[in-house]
């Protein structure tokens, strides 16, 4: 496939890297200096200039491109990109936007502005935090075969029930597999045999509740209930979300927005949400409204200083667990080493779900790992599948090396795949994938 | 020293000429019953005659296109309902001269005609009854206040297209409550709108109530009391042509005027909403919900004290202990009378025992929605103001709390909510204010008055609700305060139909020259 990259930022970098090993890509920009230090870190062609132009779409060939992915710092020009690509061309076009009220429209027709697939940074931003508040001691959660299987990545505590146990040991559940070992960002794919250490993070796929149970094995403690107090630090776009998509679960976080003006917008577009007009570092004021006592805080202010600052301030009067926003992709682990629970990278959480469109023909669902050391997706068996009709155990001798089947679901009802499990036509399958052989795999089926 | 005005008063005083040149078209109906009883035709012919030259005299002061800003707009109203008052006296003064007619008085007849289009309900009329006064006279008195219900000045906006720029500047200077909903992009379809429905529900009721008479369900209702208490009952006017008031009628009769006088102290707006197709609008609306639960806890309570508490000084009163139906009946009537300021009585609730009184006189100060044809302070402010105070108290508890006000689910200006607070501070010295004047001037002239009574008096009138306790209750009247008295009473009713300040705001020197 063509793909044709509009903005090499952080976004359109991450995706040139997922894809420039398996296709041909394009990209533009109007700096040329970050297009051309592009070329010399992936495979792809550089093309200088302004993507709103219709001289530079002829120069960069977009009449030829299958997918354009209008991934820009402005929401506009993203916009304007997508819909000047369809004077010219049928190419699948996707735009990235950052305000919802442009996902709205799209979301009311699919033709708005010539885009074909709209990508909400905030709003997914949003949503992958209230997932992890809906699964604590999680570092990732996605959903697939419409929410009927997960894949949940947990970090394994020193000292915590599973350290130091085979995986034969520690998997007691049905309708879990074990898929990945991460360790020193490279994925295992477990044997019975393997130990489970401190710092290591295991990847699991099942369905929710049986992931739920798991996810109180990881830690010490008793129960894992999805977090029902939660505080927000900062009203940004991505704050905001988060306590509108909570509100939608009967949640009313308390937001904590130092700006008078942004505090009141905020207060009379979320009735439900307690706001708070004060500076979150201030240890009086956490003290006065018992934030120590949150399940959950999320930080994510105007700088990755000061969500830092936040969320270290957070930790350190007591609250279990926080989330942080991290605008600079390469702070994420930083701000997990020196004890974020979470660190979320907008850019990154685009990138991903711009990535799984360029697998939309055979994949549904694509996750990323965090580390990008692999992918899980979700797919549709089709009846010349070289998989229908043979058992696991059989057909799993043809995947390259780094494949694992996490879950089956069949008519909508989860199905536990084991070595005599026969695929059927229809079935969906969730499969873990190790970096690289991705494509492979997608040959396969 | 001479200062610049700032006002255009001279188009202001125009468009009010054009109000009362205007204001002989519904006279033509008493004066065509005149005709058709015998009585009194020179009192309504005189009083065409007056509004169409000085309506035109006030009109040729400004003969161009007029252009109405706020100020103009505040002037304009204020006077036409000063001017409307004036000339709508002038029946009474007519029709009385030379009779035992009370109203004959000019003090009286401007207090008569000043409570009429206000809706008020307030009378200084010593003899109601057909029979003295005839049939014209009585149902033109019940005309002015259906005029004055929805507002004489929206019915100039919804004819006359010359007003179709300024009105809405108008109409939200006379409309009760904070401020105007615009249902429609033209203000005159608006006001249409609002005249369509404020029409429809009151030939409604009158086919209703006639209905009930043809049926031989109520005796008394006949057509003429049908038509005049269709015209009193929406604009929650409360003038009947019976002296015991709905008293006089069968108790079917008293229960279907209840809904109505409902409707009428419902926001008119609603009833549009509901009539485009949208009927769950006027339930999910939080001023109506309030409103109908304010009305419901307050019936209860003067049910349970009617149903108990037999000792009274009147004989009826007592008849309803251990009557529910009874008892229910004349404690919704009565409840929903005074908080929708209709100020119809179906007994005298001067002989409800203190328990009782109480609820009638705190139920003064609530007043209908905004957007209806009721007086008072307005269920909307007082839903905002138990709004501001839960507020108040968790943000002592947590004092950097932003907890904006909401009302069906929209937040409220923190300005709007200032403006409410000040109105209601205004509106309470309005009323002490009033009542010391009434007391004052009670004693100067040696009238026996308790302090409560004239507070009821003050709050009746300045509510436009009508009948207070006492010396002033349902069954009486406001004949015996001299005269000095009544003119501030019309002073009261006028400051309370246009909510006190596009009147108060006329008078400050700001208003004039900067």
């Amino acid at each position: 496939m063509r793909l044709l990259v509009i903005g090499a930022g952080d976004v359109g970098s991450s995706i040139a890297a997922s894809l420039s090993g398996s296709h041909e890509v394009v990209v533009v920009d109007t700096d040329r200096e970050r297009v051309d230090a592009l070329t010399y870190e992936y495979d792809v062609l550089p093309i200088h200039g302004d993507g709103t132009s219709l001289d530079v779409l002829e120069e960069a060939d977009a009449a030829k491109a299958d997918i354009v992915i209008a991934s820009t710092d402005s929401d506009e020009t993203n916009l304007a990109i997508s819909g000047t690509i369809k004077t010219i061309s049928d190419a699948f076009t996707i735009a990235r936007v950052q305000k919802l009220a442009y996902l709205e429209t799209w979301q009311r027709s699919h033709t708005a502005f010539g885009v074909d697939f709209m990508v909400c940074t905030d709003l997914l931003t949003a949503q992958s935090i209230v997932r992890l508040i809906g699964l604590p001691t999680a570092k990732d959660v996605d959903p697939f075969a419409g929410g009927r299987v997960q894949m949940a990545e947990f970090e394994v505590p020193t000292g915590g029930p599973l350290t130091s146990r085979t995986i034969q040991q520690a998997d007691q559940y049905d309708g879990l597999t074990f898929a990945a070992i991460v360790r020193d960002d490279e994925a295992i794919i477990p044997s019975g045999e393997d130990v489970i250490e401190a710092g290591d993070r295991v990847v699991v796929i099942g369905n929710p509740e049986t992931v739920r149970q798991f996810a109180t094995a990881v830690t010490a403690e008793e129960t894992v209930e999805a977090s029902r107090d939660v505080v927000i630090v900062g009203g940004s776009s991505i704050g905001y979300q988060v306590a509108r998509l909570l509100e939608e679960r009967d949640i009313g976080p308390r937001l904590f927005e130092s700006d008078p003006d942004r505090a009141r917008t905020i207060a009379e577009q979320l009735p439900r949400t307690t706001v708070m007009e004060h500076d979150a570092t201030d240890l009086d004021f956490l003290e006065r409204e018992h934030v120590a006592e949150a399940d959950i805080v999320v930080a994510t202010l105007d700088s990755d200083e000061k969500t830092l600052l936040a969320a270290l301030i957070a930790k350190r009067v007591g609250v279990e667990r926080t989330v942080a926003v991290v605008d600079e992709a390469q702070y994420v682990d930083l701000f997990e080493a020196v004890g974020v629970d979470v660190a979320v990278n907008p850019r990154e959480v685009t990138a991903e779900e711009i990535t799984r469109f360029t697998r939309e023909r055979r994949a549904e669902n694509v996750a990323i790992l965090e580390s990008g050391t692999a992918e899980v997706m979700e797919l549709e068996i089709g009846a010349d599948s070289s998989l229908t009709g043979r058992p696991i155990s059989e057909a799993v001798r043809d995947f390259p090396e780094g494949v694992v089947i996490g879950a089956i679901t069949r008519g909508g009802e989860f199905v536990v795949p084991r070595g005599d499990t026969v695929v059927e036509e229809n079935d969906h399958l969730v499969l873990f994938a190790r970096e690289g052989v991705v494509d492979d795999v997608l040959d396969l089926l | 020293m001479s200062r610049h005005v700032y006002v255009d008063w001279r188009s202001a005083l125009s468009l009010v000429g054009r109000v009362v040149k205007y204001l002989s078209v519904p006279l033509l109906i008493p004066l065509f019953l005149a005709v058709v009883y015998g009585d009194g035709i020179l009192a309504f012919a005189v009083t065409i005659a007056v509004a169409l030259l000085t309506g035109t005299l006030l009109e040729s002061l400004y003969p161009d296109d007029v252009d109405i800003g706020a100020r103009e707009g505040f002037l304009m109203v204020a006077m036409s309902w000063l001017a409307v008052s004036m000339v709508g006296a002038i029946p009474y003064v007519i029709a009385g001269f030379g009779t035992a007619s009370t109203v004959a008085h000019p003090v009286n007849a401007l207090f008569e005609s000043m409570s009429g289009f206000t809706t008020t309900g307030a009378t200084v009329m010593g003899d109601i009854s057909v029979e003295t006064h005839g049939e014209a006279l009585m149902l033109y008195r019940q005309l002015t206040q259906w005029l004055g219900g929805m507002g004489i000045v929206v019915l100039a906006v919804a004819i006359l297209p010359e007003l179709s720029v300024g009105g809405a500047q108008l109409m939200d200077a006379e409309a009760p409550g904070p401020g105007i909903q615009k249902l429609t992009p033209r203000i005159r379809e608006t006001a249409r709108a609002l005249w369509k429905a404020y029409l429809g529900i009151t030939l409604l009721e009158i086919a209703l109530l006639y209905g009930l008479y043809l049926t031989g369900f109520a005796p008394n209702m006949g057509l003429y009391n049908a038509v005049a208490h269709g015209l009193t009952t929406m604009p929650t006017g409360g003038f009947s042509p019976e002296a015991r008031s709905i008293e006089a009628f069968s108790a079917i009769v008293q229960w279907v005027i209840i809904p109505f006088m409902i409707a009428a102290g419902t926001n008119f707006a609603l009833f549009w909403h509901v009539l485009s197709g949208d009927p769950k609008r006027l339930f999910r609306d939080d001023e109506f919900q309030f409103y109908v639960g304010v009305l419901g806890v307050l019936a209860a309570a003067v049910t349970g004290v009617l149903f108990t508490h037999g000792e009274s000084s009147i004989q009826l009163v007592e008849l309803l202990s251990g009557d529910l139906e009874a008892s229910a009946r004349h404690a919704a009537f009565q409840v929903v009378s005074i908080v929708t300021t209709t100020g119809y009585a179906s007994i005298d609730f001067n002989g409800f025992n203190e328990a009782g009184t109480f609820v009638i006189v705190a139920a003064m100060f609530i007043g209908g929605s905004a957007g209806s044809t009721g007086g008072g302070l307005k269920i909307i402010r007082w839903l905002v103001i138990l709004k501001v105070i839960r507020r108040e108290l968790f943000v002592t508890v947590h004092p950097e709390a932003v907890k904006p006000i909401r009302l069906n689910g929209k937040p409220v200006a923190e300005n709007d909510i200032r403006g409410i607070f000040g109105f209601t501070l205004i509106y309470v010295v309005g009323f002490v204010l009033g009542t010391a004047i009434i007391v004052f001037d009670a004693q100067r002239v040696d009238l026996t008055l308790s302090v409560l009574e004239a507070a009821s008096a003050s709050a009746a009138t300045l509510g436009n609700i009508g009948p207070g306790l006492g010396i002033v209750g349902p069954m009486n009247n406001y004949l015996p305060f001299p005269p000095t008295t009544k003119l501030v009473m019309v002073g009261l009713m006028w400051l309370g139909r246009l909510e006190i300040l596009p009147v108060l705001v006329v008078l400050t020197r700001a208003y004039w020259t900067s």
